[in-house]
């Protein structure tokens, strides 16, 4: 399928003030793009949940935005730790967030539930020590 | 319910006197954890938290609340009240408990969140 437009932001690890800032230009780019407004604010809570991911529990990674005719896909690919066990993070209420994350109202372990009830389709890869990559797609229609 | 009349009714100090104050207020709501506020954030929300970081005005952008409302005298961080006014998002800073805001909300018929 063509690819219509495909754009990446670097998420920095710990960087909570600008958390939220490629979210919000992802949103903004696909509402020029005329998404309609369901599926954007789908795209818009996963998409927020995977930086907020990146940020709180990551060494760093990318953030990459591809919308083809079908579909908006985000893929989140970081450079560690990884995820021992996947059964686990996937668990509502399970969280390994940290305690300034959670001062700051993270880490109620909703994340990876959340974005995989708003993707159409939800994927994640993790291995220990190289990375974790979530691809999650959004139908158009 | 108007974004005007929260000032009033709540005693609250508008922090952004900039935006839209005959922007519609859809519903009411309250809560602390961000993660489970973006899981049942709704658009046009008037959400009472006592969370003044920047992230409150991510979540608040993303779901296109209409306002934040900060409770018991409690201030807004200076860069949150400026990304605030950049997303055209109300915050109101209010010496009320968050009990007694959204109770009075409630008592001007202001709905809670509906799915």
């Amino acid at each position: 399928m063509a690819v219509l437009l495909e754009k990446s932001f670097p998420v920095e690890a710990g960087a909570f003030t600008t958390a939220g800032e490629a979210s919000t230009t992802i949103k903004r780019t696909l509402k020029q793009l005329g998404i309609n407004a369901e599926v954007l604010r789908h795209v818009s809570v996963a998409c927020y949940e995977v930086e907020l991911n990146l940020v709180i529990h990551s060494l760093g990674g990318t953030l990459t935005l591809l919308v083809d005719p079908e579909k908006v896909t985000l893929i989140s690919k970081d450079v560690g730790p990884g995820i021992p066990d996947i059964d686990k993070a996937m668990t509502e209420g399970f969280s390994t967030a940290s305690a300034e994350a959670r001062t700051l109202g993270f880490g109620a372990g909703m994340g990876l539930p959340n974005m995989k009830r708003n993707a159409t389709e939800f994927d994640i890869q993790s291995e220990v020590g190289v990375g974790t990559t979530i691809t999650m797609s959004f139908a158009l229609r | 319910m108007i974004v005007r009349d929260l000032t009033e009714l709540l005693e609250a100090k508008d922090r952004t006197p900039e935006t839209d104050k005959n922007a519609e207020v859809s519903c009411g709501y309250t809560c602390d954890l961000l993660s489970w506020v973006m899981a049942h954030g709704t658009a046009g929300m008037a959400w009472v938290t006592v969370q003044t970081h920047m992230n409150v005005i991510a979540v608040a952008s993303l779901m296109e609340m209409t306002a934040v409302i900060i409770p018991e005298g409690i201030e807004m961080e200076a860069p949150s009240v400026e990304k605030a006014k950049e997303e055209g998002i109300t915050v109101l800073e209010s010496p009320l408990t968050a009990y007694e805001i959204c109770a009075r909300l409630a008592g001007k018929g202001l709905p809670g969140k509906h799915e």
